[in-house]
Order: structure tokens, then sequence, then C-alpha cells
């Protein structure tokens, strides 16, 4: 069993980021990285599951050298190998990162096509749905568990949905995006984290991969910070709370 | 950003958000309960074995995790963003208590005692200090006899102070064999289940509270002598070897410290005002926080350095170097395991009133045997620098903090209690001057 894992980087959600002054972008240049948290567990879990099934784990990102370094540490956790599909982060929106993950997938026809549910820097909550059109293949999003059947031919899907919990059935070759109760990502034990090193990414580019449609979907227009968050007050009693809920915030 | 980080390729970054991670997750919200407690669960070796944090600095052949100086450095800082050195440091008290097992070679102490506590499964200590002797490790007085009829060895003595020696598994002590000073130590591995070992004492302390300590008493307790570490009399250079990691670890544990307080500071003073603005805004305040930032950078800069530069002479090469000395230096096989070099002798958490000798003094059985371990001047200058650093930040920390930095609640009231053992354990200030002053040839 062969899995792809979409595996982005993001900027540190602990970081203090700041707007670059034209307002085009955050100033990356004192960021710290990491890799996105739903990826992660979409990670794990494609781990655990060839694991059971003796399977092959391959990352796939897009982006610049500098992701590597990301790159590496989800090879740390235990990814036979990766492919990053140069690109530049400032010219790829969902849709082109979709176009680019379905090209991969055509390449690697893996069993299964893993993603976060979004990532937390754009929160787009796309890409895993846009692989899934472009290909044809069934989807299930948000996943919270998934089973694999001994024959390595239906997935068993449950999603966290509005009203609850809802199980489907999946025909392998199949997309599934992860939510972070899927599972807890395993820790990058020092020698996987030395063996990393010595691991492979393949580097392919859009020629590589014949992505004739390049255009972006989305345009940027400008970012703002949030505003700054307003004192709060102290109440006196619960019926105070109960009465400012009701008359002021208008939330009861 | 620190210049450190031009020390660090992509392996030490990832692991040490490895050790971030698990002390965030694992540490961090138990740390005050833990504190309390003077102790935290034993469970937590396992988990911390299953992420990988155990066996940071061992060889994957005696089942650790491979690395180096600088590895074990930044596992440490990412540790202590737990927020507790008492759990730190005795979840690393196998740190200190095992390398002499592995030093042996010893493959039933290996598989007996090494293997099973960088699993996570037994804990492990290092019992030298005596309630008469601490920084004269030659006054060690647990004496280990033969026994001819069986072999065994009998010891009586006791030990104080060791860290995790209220439950620890693995008893790495420090005994005396023979009547030489230093020629005359042996370790062995002493067991709880074996007659006559018992707890003593479980020690209150300023700080480290989360870690036990303990007063361990042995009374004619029968040890195997399978159970001896190495060769009679190799004692004393086990541990000299054995003090280096100690003390770049205590080195590590006080850059953590004093960066921990800063953070800790810098957020703070944007947070509090007095005076009509944000305490940040006081141009003495601003001040104080350069001058910590500063000797932050420092410690670093030397733990840093001084790491790299000993992986840089390693893994196995310090101990290439060591037996090569050795080789050229030694007249006879037995004194090859000493490796004598007169120019650092007297080593000391030790022997630091002993009369420094000539280079070229003739080695009598009697001599101190030292070993070349190369970097001893600069592993004891980053223990001590780092641990006044510590001390120093801590106070300031505590200062900018005003009345709540004399508070439980705060962090940086725990992390001046804990910086204050720094200057003193694994080798007191005053010892590691008697070192460095040595080594400068006084
Ligand atoms: C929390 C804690 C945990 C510890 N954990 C362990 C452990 O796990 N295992 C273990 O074996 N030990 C442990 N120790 C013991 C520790 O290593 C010793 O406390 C330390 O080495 C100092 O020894 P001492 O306490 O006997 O002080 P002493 O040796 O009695 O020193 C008292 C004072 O005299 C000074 N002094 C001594 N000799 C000289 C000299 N030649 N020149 C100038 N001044 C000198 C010292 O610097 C010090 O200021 C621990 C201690 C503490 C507090
Ligand atoms: C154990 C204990 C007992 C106490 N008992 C009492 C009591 O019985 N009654 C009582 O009323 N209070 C009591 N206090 C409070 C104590 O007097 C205050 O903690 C102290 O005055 C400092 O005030 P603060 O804690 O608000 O610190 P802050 O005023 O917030 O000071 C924080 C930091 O900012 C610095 N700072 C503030 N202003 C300036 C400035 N203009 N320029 C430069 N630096 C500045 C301070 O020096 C300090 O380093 C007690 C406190 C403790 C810890």
């Amino acid at each position: 069993m062969k899995i792809l894992v979409a595996f982005k980087r993001v900027i540190d959600p602990d970081a203090r980021i700041k707007l670059t002054a034209d307002r085009s972008g955050v100033d990356t240049d004192s960021v710290e990285y990491k890799a996105n948290p739903f990826c992660e567990n979409a990670l794990e879990e494609a781990l655990q599951i060839a694991e059971e099934h003796d399977g092959e784990v391959v990352l796939v990102s897009a982006g610049g050298p500098d992701i590597d370094k990301t790159i590496r540490a989800g090879l740390a956790l235990g990814a036979e190998r990766a492919i990053r599909v140069e690109i530049e982060d400032t010219v790829l929106d969902s849709d082109l990162a979709a176009r680019v993950f379905a090209a991969v997938y055509k390449e690697e026809e893996p069993d299964i096509f893993f993603f976060g549910k979004q990532a937390i820097d754009s929160d787009n909550n796309q890409c895993g749905q846009l692989v899934a059109e472009y290909l044809g293949l069934p989807q299930a999003c948000f996943a919270s568990e998934v089973v694999i059947d001994d024959d390595g031919e239906v997935a068993t899907v449950t999603r966290e949905v509005d009203g609850g919990l809802e199980t489907i059935a999946l025909t392998l070759p199949a997309v599934i995006t992860a939510d972070l109760r899927l599972n807890t990502p395993r820790f990058a034990k020092l020698p996987d984290i030395m063996k990393a090193g010595r691991k492979t990414i393949d580097v392919m580019d859009l020629d590589d991969l014949d992505i004739e449609d390049t255009a972006l979907k989305i345009e940027l227009v400008s970012l703002e910070e949030p505003s700054a968050r307003q004192a709060g007050v102290k109440v006196g009693s619960i019926d105070e709370l109960v009465d400012k809920l009701k008359n002021e915030a208008r939330a009861l | 950003m620190s210049v450190t980080k031009l020390l660090l390729d992509e392996s030490h970054v990832l692991l040490r958000k490895q050790c971030e991670r698990f002390a965030r997750a694992e540490i961090a919200p138990h740390a005050t309960k833990w504190e309390e407690a003077g102790i935290f669960p034993r469970e937590l070796y396992g988990k911390a074995a299953a992420a990988g944090l155990l066996g940071i600095g061992f060889d994957e052949s005696v089942g650790g995790s491979g690395g180096g100086s600088l590895h074990l450095v930044v596992s440490i800082e990412g540790l202590m963003r737990g927020g507790s050195t008492g759990v730190a440091v005795g979840l690393w008290s196998l740190g200190i208590g095992l390398p002499p097992l592995v030093q042996s070679k010893d493959s039933f102490l290996t598989d007996t005692f090494v293997r099973p506590t960088l699993a996570g499964e037994t804990i492990a200590c290092l019992a030298i200090t005596e309630p008469g002797t601490g920084s004269d490790v030659a006054g060690v007085r647990t004496r280990a006899v033969r026994d001819d009829a069986t072999g065994d060895y009998i010891v009586n003595g006791a030990k104080l102070f060791i860290t995790s020696g209220t439950r620890a598994d693995v008893i790495t002590t420090l005994c005396r064999t023979g009547d030489d000073p230093h020629g005359g130590l042996t370790f062995f591995v002493l067991t709880p289940d074996m007659n006559g070992v018992s707890v003593s004492r479980s020690l209150r302390k300023t700080g480290w509270c989360a870690s036990d300590t303990a007063e361990l008493a042995f009374d004619n307790v029968r040890v195997p002598a399978t159970h001896r570490v190495g060769a009679e009399g190799s004692g004393f250079v086990t541990l000299m070897r054995n003090f280096q990691t100690e003390r770049l670890a205590l080195a590590a544990y006080g850059v953590a410290t004093a960066e921990l307080a800063l953070e800790e500071s810098l957020r703070y003073v944007r947070e509090r005002s007095a005076f009509g603005r944000p305490i940040a805004k006081f141009q003495v305040t601003k001040h104080k926080l350069a001058d910590m930032a500063t000797k932050v950078e420092a410690a670093k800069c030397m733990t840093y350095q001084v790491a790299a530069a000993m992986d840089a002479g390693k893994y196995q090469g310090r101990d290439k170097a060591l037996a090569s000395a050795a080789a050229s230096d030694a007249p006879s096989p037995a004194a090859s395991v000493h490796s004598l070099r007169s120019s650092e002798l007297n080593d000391a958490r030790i022997d630091g009133v002993r009369p420094p000798q000539p280079a070229t003094a003739p080695r009598s059985p009697r001599a101190t045997p030292t070993p070349n371990l190369g970097l001893v001047k600069e592993v004891s200058m980053a223990k001590n620098f780092a641990a006044e650093v510590a001390v120093s930040v801590c106070y300031d920390a505590v200062q900018l903090h005003g009345g709540m930095g004399y508070m439980r609640e705060t962090l940086v009231e725990r992390l001046s209690r804990d910086a204050r053992l720094l200057p003193i354990g694994g080798g007191t200030q005053e010892v590691m001057k008697e070192i460095i002053a040595k080594q400068l040839g006084l």
C-alpha cells in the first residue's frame, strides 16, 4: 500500500507576526516555521496505516528549497521519501496547489492521498476537496477515525460533522483529510532525525508535471492586522453577567 | 535569535522542538503539582523514553538514541520548557548514573541496567556524595570489601543528596576498595532489593523540588562481583570522565533557566504598569533586561561552543584521544587505564587541595590518576559561568516582577530557587575555580 501525504509548511502559530510595510504579506524575515498541525495528523495516520498494512508513506509539498527543513521533519517521523514541487510561495493558491497535487498523484498512483483538513495559515479548507474533484476520487473530509480493511481496498472513515459523527465507506484509492482529533502525532527520535537527513527529496517543477493551468484563482487584495483587543470588564455577580449578556452583548 | 544558531544543524533544531513539545504536553500542565508533591509520576520515564528523549548522547549499541554533546544541550533546553528543573534533572539522573556502566563496556551491566533504564523501565542514579564528604571525592568512605570465599563484595556506608535516590532501581555507587585516595575507588551497581540497602531519608529542598533527593544507607550489603563496574581502582578516572558530561549538562540547565527567566521578564514588564505606564518604558528596566539578555547570550555561546568542541573531538574520538594519550604517555598497561597526565592532575570535585605536580613528575602508584579529558578547563568555565548567569538573571527577573516575583505562582520565583543549586551541584563554584586555576598553571 502506498500513501501520499500533503505536508505544508506554515508560519509557527506561536510566533508573533508582522505585516510587510505594503501589507501584501507577512514579514518573513525572522519568523519560525513548522509543519501545518493538520498535516501532522495526516502523516501520523498514514504512518499507522503503513505500519499495519506494510505500506510506504511519501510526502509531497510545494515550495522553494527553504521548505526542505519542514519536509525533513516529516521524514524524521517516518515517511520514506518526499517530493517537493518547486514553486514560489507567493504564486500559490489552493487551486494551483490542488492541480500540483493531482499531477503528483498521477505520477505516484497511491492508494490513499492524505491531507490536513485545512492549513492554519490561510485556513482555506479546499485542497483535499479540489484534488478529489480533479481526479474523480471518493473523498472523506474532517476524518476523526480511519479504518482500512484487511485487503486494503476500503476505508471506513468517521467524520466530524455539525450534527455529530458520520461514518462512510470509501473504495480506495481515495482522498482523506485529517482533523486534529484523528490521532496524536508521534515524537521524532534522534536516530530517525539523523536518518531523515539522508532520505531523498525529489524535486519536480510545473513543467515536469505538465501542469498547463497555472493561473491563480484567488487575488490577494490586502492584509489587515486584527484590531487590538479591548479591555474587559469585571462583573460583580452572576446576575450582572446574565444581564450584560442579555442586554449589552445580546448573546442570550 | 542567538548567534548560537550557527552551531546547530537540522538535527539539533528538530530534536530541540521534539523535547520542547514533550515538555509542553507532558510536563508543563503538571509542573506545579509535582513541585509541591516533591516527586513526579514514575510513568513519565516511560513516556520520555517512548518519545526518544532518555537516550540522547548514549550510543545506539547500548539502547541509546545516539547524538553528541550539543544534542544533549539542546534536549535539556527543550525539556526545561516544562518549567520545572526538578522534573528535568529527575528524568536525567540516568545521564550521570549510566555512563560509568557504559564506559566499562561490560555486557552484563549494559543488558541488566543500561538498556532497561534507557527504555524508561528502570531509574538510575549516581551516588558519590556522602555525609562526610562532597567536594573531596577522595574522601569517600563507603567501603566495599571483597569476601574471598564467594568473590562478592560487602558494602558499608552512606550516601547523601542522591538525585532520584528514593526510587532508583540502579544505584551507581562509588566505593572505597583500597587505601589510595584516588586509585582505591571503584564503582558498584547496588540495587534497592539487596539486603541492607535502605533509603534513610527523602530530603526537603530549596529548589529542584519535583526531583526526589535521598540519603541512602548501606549496611553489610552483599554485592556480586558482576556488579563491579570496571577494574578495581578504576572509579576515579571513570568519575572524572563522567563529570565532563554532568558539568556540561549543568551549564545547559543554567542557560535554559536564565533564558526562561529572561523571557518571563520580557513578557511581564510589558504587561505590568506603574506610574501610568508599562514598567518596560523605564530606562532602568530596559537596561536591566539588556544586561540580562547579554549574559544569557554569553552563557549560551560558551556552553554551545564547548559542546561543539567536545563533539568535534569525538563521538568515540574522545576515547580514542584518551587511548592514544595513554599509549604515548603511560609506561605500563595498567597505567593506560588511568592515562596519566600530570599537567592535568588534580581534577576535583575532589582534590583541589593537593599540591600541583610538575609535568615531568615520575608517576608513582600514589600519583593522582587523572585522565587527559581535554576541555576540562572549558567545561569547568562554562559550568561556572552559566551557573552564575542563571543565579544573577533569576535575581533580576524576580526583582522586575516586584512582589509577584516572590510568589510561588510565578515561574521566576521557582527558577530563582532552582538556579541556586547550579553553583553547588556537580562540583562547587570554588572547586571549578581550583580546576581552572590549575589548568592555568597555578
Ligand atoms: C539537590 C542536590 C542534588 C544532588 N544530587 C547528587 C547526586 O545525584 N549524586 C551525588 O553524588 N551528589 C549529589 N549532590 C551533591 C553535590 O554534588 C554536592 O553537594 C556538591 O558536590 C558539594 O559537596 P558538599 O555539599 O559536600 O559541600 P562541601 O564539599 O562540604 O563544600 C562546602 C563549601 O566548601 C567549599 N570548598 C570545598 N573544598 C574547597 C576547596 N578545596 N577550596 C575552596 N573551597 C572549597 C565548597 O566550594 C563549598 O562552598 C546533590 C546535591 C544537591 C543539593
Ligand atoms: C511577602 C510580601 C508581603 C507584603 N506585605 C505587604 C503589606 O503588608 N502591605 C502592603 O501594602 N503591601 C505589601 N506587600 C507589597 C509590596 O510592598 C510590593 O510588592 C512592593 O512595593 C512592590 O510593588 P509591586 O509588587 O506592585 O511591584 P511593581 O510596582 O509592579 O514593580 C515591578 C518592577 O518595576 C519597577 N518599577 C516600578 N516603578 C518604577 C519606576 N518608576 N522606575 C523604575 N522601576 C520601577 C520595580 O522596582 C519592580 O522592579 C508585600 C509583598 C510581599 C511580596
